[in-house]
């Protein structure tokens, strides 16, 4: 009787004809193995050792699922693999990029003086006799983090007034005329300008109005606002959407007036958003080259003075340590240099990112009602 | 936000009103300024290069005898930047908005946020530096086995500074871009289009072709563009990676080169005629990504109207 007939069957006859659950570990485990023998014969390097086990792997699923499980199947374990292989892909840069950094930055800021000296003085003679003695490469980057920080500064100081002012024209007075739609429209196609256009722009308006050749950090600074303005009406904009109207309300009914509402309530409440999209505008410029490079020329000694001479900062001090050697027989010390630079900046911008989360952790307004 | 009898009212901070909307009004317009402002003075300052006599133009034959080929080099180094990196952008927003756990989603995505926060001119020493190295023996390897193909045509250069190196590494700072808004899109697909496909039986990949990327194509298509103009506009990946030279059809020999680049490269240096057409070449690539980023915005705008009825 069927009672008594013994079971046969160990899997259920709702999981059959599919692989079973251990199935991509065996299939990794073969593709590693058999990667591994591959690259043996043609001498192995772990990246090589990565690529063919991923193509390996890849193939061994597909067929036996193609066989196990029918062809529908398959195509989505392909494209399964296609889509966490693209994600895998896309980490590879940005690890090589910050190992990179890292293992060419470091004796570059660890050298003493790196970040408390300028290039004032700093000659190819000095370089070739670090090279040949193996005395401490000279020269450091104070010089450009100097302009670097005044010109950043300076461009923020012009473009949070006007962006923040702007993002509150169009959520608290646009009211979707035309004037506002436009404004959105435009402001949405400047995040589009190259940043090496927005350099052209503020030298072409200083040659016009103040003379051919000037050059200094405040033109610098002007050509990241260019940049800048768009990014901080854009994150400005979406924070003061955001704002309860209720709040709006409410203030108006206690016969608040409405320029009063917007800077004692409005602002206060969208603050925390405020401030992070502002932190990561300025992440987002301060790395910039091109426009600097076009617009404050590039200094070797300290200049405070953002107004007037040629200004070095960290982006431009990187560019031109590495394609203007300062010693061009032993260009060792300059990429020792600009490695450092590099470093420099890139831990700039990732302590600027952190910050604005932070921020915007920090003084979000308490969701509890 | 209508105003009613009662904020119009004679009394006290009416004045502050008045001052404040029209600061708001005057910041708005100021950006509309700017932007007419950054057309208007690169027109005026390029005049001279458009009108001076040929032979004084660098290369001797006019300015668009000059700007044709940084044209098509910027052009060309653009398409290899999409053609690497769209494919694997999407493929990382799909998998961040419909394959990674939910838990980690978010955290994958800021990991490739990650990559756009990087400065440009670290790509391009990292482009310089190590990429081009590393990647020479590939080019050697193409000139051998494809080298009947015009763009794969030999001798490879030996040290890899090509206009490839330069699209992969553009390639690799757009990729951000067009991932975050292909998963800002994805993430929009309508739930209910979502599980309809799964309940009818389709696996996991089927549901994507058939409710995701049918919803997300306008969104793609925009992302894309924006990638574009970025890519045209980029500059230092390509002054430092790129050892520049002629229009050559091969991208594995040193050769070519793009708008930005040979505006900073040469911008430092420049006197007289040579800023002029500088800024000129400048104002070309300016309309160039201001025509790539207005179709896209107007994609995207267009498509907003549509998703609304979701």
């Amino acid at each position: 009787m069927t009672l008594t007939a013994p079971v046969t069957r160990k899997r259920s006859a709702l999981t059959k004809g599919q692989l079973p659950s251990y199935a991509p570990y065996v299939v990794l485990a073969v593709a590693l193995v058999l990667g591994a023998a591959i690259l043996a014969l043609i001498g192995f390097n772990v990246f090589g050792w990565g690529v063919v086990s991923a193509i390996l792997f890849t193939m061994g699923l597909v067929a036996w699922s193609g066989v196990v499980e029918g062809a529908r199947k398959a195509k989505d374990k392909l494209a399964t693999c296609l889509v966490v292989g693209a994600f895998l892909v896309a980490l590879l840069p940005l690890v090589s990029v910050i190992w990179t950094v890292l293992v060419n930055g470091i004796p570059g800021i660890i050298t003493p003086g790196f970040l408390g000296t300028s290039m004032n003085g700093v000659t190819g003679t000095l370089d070739n006799k670090a090279v040949e003695q193996g005395t401490k490469v000279l020269g450091g980057v104070y010089h450009a983090l100097v302009g670097t920080v005044q010109i950043t500064l300076l461009a923020t100081v012009i473009s949070v007034p006007v962006g923040l002012l702007t993002a509150i024209y169009l959520v608290e007075y646009g009211n979707d005329r035309p004037l506002a739609r436009a404004i959105t429209f435009f402001v949405d196609v400047m995040t589009g300008i190259p940043s090496i256009v927005a350099g052209l722009f503020a030298a072409a308006f200083f040659f016009a109005v103040v003379g051919p050749g000037t050059k200094t950090g405040a033109v610098a600074a002007v050509a990241l606002s260019v940049l800048m303005i768009p990014v901080v009406v854009r994150s400005s904009e979406e924070m003061l959407k955001i704002v309860p109207n209720e709040l709006r309300e409410a203030a108006y009914a206690l016969g608040v007036r409405k320029w009063r509402t917007i800077l004692k309530v409005v602002i206060p409440t969208a603050i925390s958003g405020i401030a992070s999209g502002v932190t990561l505008a300025i992440a987002r410029v301060i790395g910039e080259t091109a426009p600097i490079l076009v617009t404050a020329g590039f200094a070797t000694s300290i200049n405070n003075n953002v107004f007037g001479g040629w200004m070095a900062s960290l982006p431009t001090f990187i560019y031109t340590q590495i394609l203007n050697p300062t010693s061009p027989s032993n260009p060792g010390p300059s990429d020792q240099r600009a490695w450092g630079a590099a470093l420099v900046l890139i831990i700039l911008v990732m302590l600027l990112n952190l910050a604005a989360r932070l921020i915007a952790r920090i003084f979000a307004p308490k969701a509890g009602r | 936000m209508t105003t009613n009898s009662l904020t119009t009212s004679q009394g006290a901070g009416r004045t502050g009103d008045k001052v404040f909307s029209g600061a708001a009004l005057t910041a708005g317009c100021l950006i509309l300024a700017v932007l007419f402002g950054v057309a208007l003075f690169l027109v005026v300052q390029a005049i001279p290069a458009f009108v001076a006599p040929a032979a004084d133009i660098q290369g001797g034959q006019g300015f668009a005898a000059y700007i044709w080929p940084i044209v098509l080099g910027t052009l060309i180094a653009a398409l290899i930047a999409l053609v690497i990196a769209t494919p694997v952008a999407i493929g990382v927003a799909l998998f961040i908005s419909h394959y990674a756990p939910r838990r980690l989603a978010s955290g994958l995505g800021y990991v490739i946020d990650l990559l756009a926060a990087i400065p440009s001119v670290v790509y391009g020493a990292w482009g310089a530096a190590f990429l081009a190295k590393e990647i020479a023996p590939g080019y050697d390897w193409l000139a051998n086995n494809l080298g009947w193909l015009p763009i794969f045509q030999g001798p490879a250069s030996a040290t890899g500074k090509t206009i490839l190196t330069a699209g992969v590494v553009l390639s690799v700072m757009v990729l951000p871009i067009i991932t975050s808004l292909s998963r800002e899109i994805f993430l929009q697909t309508p739930k209910l289009h979502e599980e309809a496909a799964l309940a009818l039986g389709a696996t996991r990949w089927e549901m994507i072709k058939m409710a995701v990327l049918p919803f997300g194509r306008p969104g793609i298509i925009s992302a894309v563009m924006l990638g574009l103009g970025r890519a045209l506009g980029e500059t230092m990946a390509v002054a430092l990676v790129l050892s520049s030279g002629v229009l050559t059809a091969s991208l594995i020999q040193s050769g070519n080169q793009t708008i930005a680049a040979e505006i900073a490269l040469n911008f430092p240096e420049a006197s007289g005629l040579k800023v002029n057409t500088l800024i000129a070449a400048g104002l070309v690539l300016f309309v160039i990504t201001l025509a790539v980023n207005m179709v896209a915005r107007w994609i995207i705008t267009k498509h907003k109207e549509f998703s609304g009825a979701n």
